[in-house]
């Protein structure tokens, strides 16, 4: 440190605050250098998902159905998984981390807003979203000989099916960094609905193999939905008369989906809080 | 104008309470240390101060606001070097201090406030990899880009070698030439007493005292122990007229071993806080 004098301040009038977009979207970028600087995310979050997929689209090498296989269902379902790593785990863990090591107490300290603060996550999904749904599409392409559909329609599809997974993700992970005490914690904790949905929607096995009571279970869920239209995405229609209704039910998957936004978006509110009362 | 006036704040916890009535004025371009064991209600009032705590009762205004209603604006003229934060590990010191810069409306330069805080042989190091007292320095400079006219500085020298608190008290005293309002919360008397115009000592959730550090407790009317050793042995006098018991020895003849020992802030804080029976 030195000792020489600092410059006097001004006495005019300070500029405004900076906006809340602006704050976030700062606030972004140093989440996204943090998280693809840390190994546990990079490793756990970010390639899990693609691992899991490799080792099971390997091992399930057969055909699912229809001359179909069982590597490309799985490749269009764990795009469900990946959303929920980078979404919903993501969010959760980060959230709760945040809470522990001091930066939600020191944003708090500064002008920034809670609003700037959940810019910067968003931004944080968003940019690890695209790019995991890009590496598991990868791994599709290049291990299991997955074709990318042509049609724009498909495309289309795919966008608000992204886009509905990964908020309605986004907004349960922030609800659920409320109940877990610790960063630590949070991984486990998180994990559990995770693969446990994961099993009964038909991400890991084959949806047409499930028994009828687990099916109508994750029905009120939205990774059964995740799932099941981004297999209609990337399968080809004759593939519908596998689901449980025998078609792909995009409309139900688009009001589910919307209804675990506005869900997400009512828990979020109650339960948000800058710092964890539990620390007194 | 002052920067904080505090009156008959309370905070309880269940049936704890932590914050039993507390009184204080801090002016504006002072530098305040409150002084307390650890559990006295320090963290508590500090906090409620900084707008992280609501309270029980009582009135608070820092920087003429509320801190329990007040919006960005007042967080922006704020500065706050939390005590035990640990986040941020992978970014270096500069992508960090840079970060909160943009978040102030008027922030000092990012180099100037690394070199401030001595910090430039570490600005490109990732914020892991710091030592404590580096780590600190951090805080400290995230505390004061902003531009803070209201400082607040929570034990900001634990884990600082004696050196590197040297320098941060310089930097303390720089900041204060420039005027800003500087509440420091500190287990180091002798940090008190370097740095603070004013200070309390608060215990059991009220203030006990305050003054300069040179008053304060009466430590400046408080009787001076006057020690020495003649021909009939060792003496020891208190007294609270020091200058008069040693102008009437130098009239009786030779001593040896003159001591004037005033009564040291160490002395009076732990009189205060009652560690002395």
């Amino acid at each position: 440190m030195t000792t020489g004098t600092l410059p006097r301040r001004t006495t005019t009038a300070r500029p405004p605050l900076p906006s809340t977009l602006r704050s976030g979207v700062l606030r972004g970028g140093a989440e996204l250098r943090m998280f693809f600087r840390s190994k546990e995310a990079v490793l756990f979050t970010f390639s899990f998902p693609a691992i899991i997929l490799l080792l099971l689209g390997s091992i399930n090498s057969g055909e699912a159905t229809e001359g179909v296989p069982m590597s490309r269902v799985l490749t269009a379902s764990m795009i469900a998984y990946g959303i929920l790593s980078t979404a919903f785990i993501n969010i959760g863990v980060g959230i709760a981390a945040d809470r522990e090591d001091g930066s939600l107490k020191r944003l708090r300290g500064t002008p920034v807003t809670a609003g700037a603060y959940f810019t910067g996550k968003v931004i944080l999904v968003a940019v690890a979203t695209v790019a995991e749904v890009a590496v598991l599409l990868a791994v599709g392409v290049l291990a299991f000989d997955l074709d990318l559909p042509t049609e724009p329609g498909k495309w289309l599809t795919f966008a608000w099916v992204l886009a509905l997974s990964v908020i309605a993700c986004t907004l349960l992970g922030i609800a659920a960094s409320a109940l877990t005490r610790s960063a630590r914690s949070a991984g486990a904790v998180l994990n559990v609905p995770v693969l446990a949905l994961q099993f009964i929607s038909g991400v890991f096995v084959y949806v047409g193999s499930l028994p009828k009571a687990m099916v109508d279970v994750a029905a009120f869920f939205p990774v059964r939905w995740m799932a099941q239209s981004f297999r209609a995405v990337f399968l080809p229609d004759s593939m519908a008369a596998g689901e449980v209704a025998g078609t792909w039910q995009l409309g139900t998957a688009a009001l589910v989906l919307g209804a675990w936004c506005v869900v997400g978006t009512v828990l979020c509110l109650l339960t948000f809080r800058w710092t964890d009362r539990r620390a007194g | 104008m002052n920067a904080i006036e505090v009156h008959g704040l309370r905070k309880t916890y269940g049936a704890n309470t932590a914050v039993a009535g507390v009184d204080l004025v801090v002016r504006e371009g002072e530098v305040f240390a409150l002084l307390g064991p650890n559990g006295a209600g320090k963290t508590t009032t500090t906090e409620i101060l900084e707008g992280y705590r609501e309270r029980d009762g009582g009135e608070v205004r820092v920087l003429g606001q509320d801190p329990a209603t007040a919006g960005r604006h007042w967080r922006a003229e704020l500065g706050i070097v939390l005590q035990t934060a640990t986040d941020s590990a992978e970014l270096s010191v500069r992508e960090t201090v840079r970060q909160f810069a943009g978040y102030y409306p008027d922030p000092r330069g990012v180099d100037e406030v690394i070199e401030l805080c001595g910090l430039t042989a570490k600005a490109g190091a990732r914020i892991s990899s710091l030592s404590g007292g580096q780590r600190r320095r951090v805080d400290v400079a995230l505390g004061i880009i902003g531009r803070p006219r209201l400082l607040f500085l929570d034990e900001p020298t634990t884990g600082f070698d004696p050196e590197a608190r040297r320098q941060f008290w310089d930097l303390v005293r720089a900041l204060a030439r420039e005027g800003t309002t500087i509440l420091l919360t500190t287990h180091y008397l002798d940090e008190a007493e370097a740095l603070a115009d004013r200070l309390a000592v608060i215990a059991a959730g009220r203030i006990v005292a305050e003054g300069t550090p040179f008053t304060v407790g009466g430590r400046d009317t408080a009787p001076a122990t006057v020690t020495w050793t003649d021909v009939s042995g060792a003496h020891e006098v208190r007294t609270v007229d020091p200058v008069g018991a040693v102008t009437n020895l130098a009239r009786r003849g030779p001593v040896s071993g003159l001591q004037v020992r005033q009564p040291s802030l160490e002395d009076i804080y732990l009189d205060l806080i009652g560690a002395k029976a």
